[in-house]
């Protein structure tokens, strides 16, 4: 059995909305899967029923071989999930928090003190070990809580949105671990995020919008979907300058808001070409080698939507605030 | 049975160890039975003298077990609350997510917040001689076991109500619409006897009535005022405070399992 997660026509209703609408899918062991979508496409929602907190309304999955309807203890015992908020005691020390953790999963006594110091090693909280967690930063509750997931020694780890709020350095701290996790412990990884570069560290990558998978596959091939580089450019006519390009080089450009978008081969090239022939239309313009971002776009006609509009909005608040 | 017997000590665990770890709790536990006892049951007892009492009777040696009921109750029900927290600051997905019935992390909370009130009502166990109350090493030993069996079932209580809450002010609305009452009906205050019919029947439905009557049967087993201190006898006490543990604490495991 190669398959350590096996989902079939997963669907979730709440009160008549479906949630996760018919997901299927298979993550192999020792892969680093990713779900990757904008808030509300239905990723914790799916990894809550995969991790049994949440009863699926129709379709089965099956974790580590065993039937999450059926055998809801013994998935749990085979998962380790680390939440999108904090769900460790502040007001217990790190030891703490690990030494209550490893009994609920009945490690007996002797082997949950060595894997205690070392999975507080593999996270650097060695010196930190009987602090409170509440004197910890961001990264550091983390960490903690990485390191608690794996202290059962299980055979999945599910990462909810493992880097939100955390600074860039941290950021890509943490991606260290799991990347040495997978080497290490054979561990296979499903996360999901809205990251769009987070999401480059996965081998492979489900699309979710809406409660659907829209695409499945590694990050190049999904890059590979989008074609060639995409050339965004704010000019003055629109309509006009969309009809001399598909005179002029045959090429048809799409409209997105303020912006044209076109696809080509070689866009450093042609932006030379392009400007040269719209003197004095082009306001401005960019390239971009495709990224997930763009496939995103392609997929579903929209950047990941709240990135875009929480951004905003946090900067809005952040002036009002002072 | 292990793992569920595991799994109960480490809920009763964090919760001793919380509680031991902040001072506000332990000086609050103290403080608010003291004040009832000494101010209330002090003033009381110079304005009130208990429906057939003979003279000399202190009101405050009337009030002392009901005191210690109350303690119990407010202590049990409101360390229920932790589960509250524990949903708010998400603690509580840590327990839900980990391979132990539901049940068993319900039973370990009742016996962390019984363990607690226990905590509190040996303290007052040891108060009781400094205001003349004469207490026996097997009045001590008869009160620990009635205390646990109505701690258990009042934190019993407590989660039932829990298990339902989302927010603290909701929990807090409902316990003071039950807690008061259940303390007022319990007799701790002032005896059944002599009160309006309709209020005396709410009172003998009441279960803590049968609590506090218990307490004071055992307080009161040598004392020539026995007859009117209590209501019923010792035995309809202890059946009645036994059953509503197993139910309550039955009801609990059910509505902590199926909680959202």
């Amino acid at each position: 059995m190669t398959n350590i997660i096996e989902v079939r026509e997963l669907v979730k209703e709440f009160s008549g909305v479906k949630a996760v609408n018919g997901i299927s899918f298979e993550v192999s062991r020792g892969e680093i899967f990713g779900f990757l979508g904008p808030n509300g496409a239905g990723k914790s929602t799916t990894m809550k029923i995969l991790a049994t907190l949440l009863k699926p309304t129709s379709g089965y999955a099956v974790l580590n071989g065993l039937d999450i309807r059926a055998n809801p203890q013994g998935v749990r015992q085979s998962i380790g999930m680390v939440f999108q908020e904090t769900t460790l005691d502040e007001k217990l020390t790190a030891r703490e928090n690990l030494m209550f953790h490893g009994l609920l999963y009945n490690i007996p006594g002797k082997a949950l003190r060595e894997r205690m110091t070392k999975v507080l090693g593999m996270v650097e909280l060695t010196e930190r070990q009987d602090s409170l967690v509440r004197t910890f930063s961001g990264g550091m509750k983390r960490r903690l809580e990485i390191a608690r997931g794996l202290i059962h020694y299980p055979k999945v780890l599910f990462l909810d949105e493992p880097t939100v709020g955390l600074d860039p350095q941290t950021r890509s701290h943490i991606w260290e671990y799991i990347h040495e996790l997978r080497k290490q412990e054979g561990l296979t990884i499903f996360l999901t995020t809205h990251y769009m570069d987070e999401a480059e560290n996965c081998d492979r990558i489900a699309i979710i919008d809406h409660g659907q998978i829209v695409a499945l596959d590694t990050p190049a091939g999904l890059k590979a979907q989008v074609g060639g580089d995409l050339i965004r450019m704010v000019v003055k006519d629109k309509h006009r300058i969309k009809e001399l390009l598909q005179k002029e080089f045959s090429l048809s450009a799409r409209e997105f808001a303020e912006e044209l978008q076109l696809e080509t081969g070689k866009g450093e090239e042609f932006i030379p070409v392009l400007i040269s022939k719209l003197p004095g239309q082009i306001q401005a313009i960019s390239l971009h080698k495709p990224t997930l971002d763009d496939v995103f776009l392609k997929l579903t006609g929209r950047e990941i939507r709240e990135e875009v509009v929480n951004s905003k909005w946090l900067a809005k608040g952040r002036r009002w605030r002072k | 049975m292990t793992r569920e017997l595991k799994a109960i000590y480490v809920i009763w665990l964090r919760d001793v160890l919380r509680f031991f770890r902040e001072k506000p709790r332990i000086i609050g536990m103290i403080g608010q039975p003291l004040l009832y006892l000494l101010i209330m049951g002090n003033g009381l007892s110079a304005t009130l003298r208990l429906h057939g009492a003979p003279p000399g009777f202190s009101y405050l040696e009337f009030m002392y077990p009901g005191i210690i009921g109350m303690s119990v109750l407010f202590t049990s029900v409101y360390s229920a609350i932790s589960i509250v927290w524990d949903r708010e600051f998400g603690f509580l997905k840590e327990v839900l997510v980990a391979p132990v019935p539901r049940w068993a992390v319900a039973v370990g909370k009742a016996v962390g917040g019984s363990t607690i009130s226990m905590l509190q009502a040996t303290i007052l166990l040891m108060i009781g001689p400094f205001l003349g109350i004469k207490l026996t090493a097997v009045t001590v030993l008869s009160l620990w076991c009635v205390l646990f069996i109505i701690a258990f079932s009042l934190t019993s209580l407590g989660i039932i109500i829990a298990s339902r809450m989302e927010s603290m002010e909701g929990f807090q609305m409902i316990m003071n619409f039950l807690v008061m009452p259940l303390f007022f009906l319990s007799g701790a205050m002032f005896p059944l006897r002599g009160v309006q019919p309709w209020m005396e029947s709410l009172m003998r439905i009441d279960p803590l009535t049968y609590g506090v009557d218990a307490i004071r049967n055992i307080f009161f087993a040598q004392s020539p005022y026995r007859e009117i201190m209590v209501q019923f006898s010792l035995a309809t006490d202890l059946l009645v405070i036994s059953g509503m543990a197993l139910v309550f604490i039955f009801l609990a495991a059910y509505s902590f399992s199926h909680a959202k």
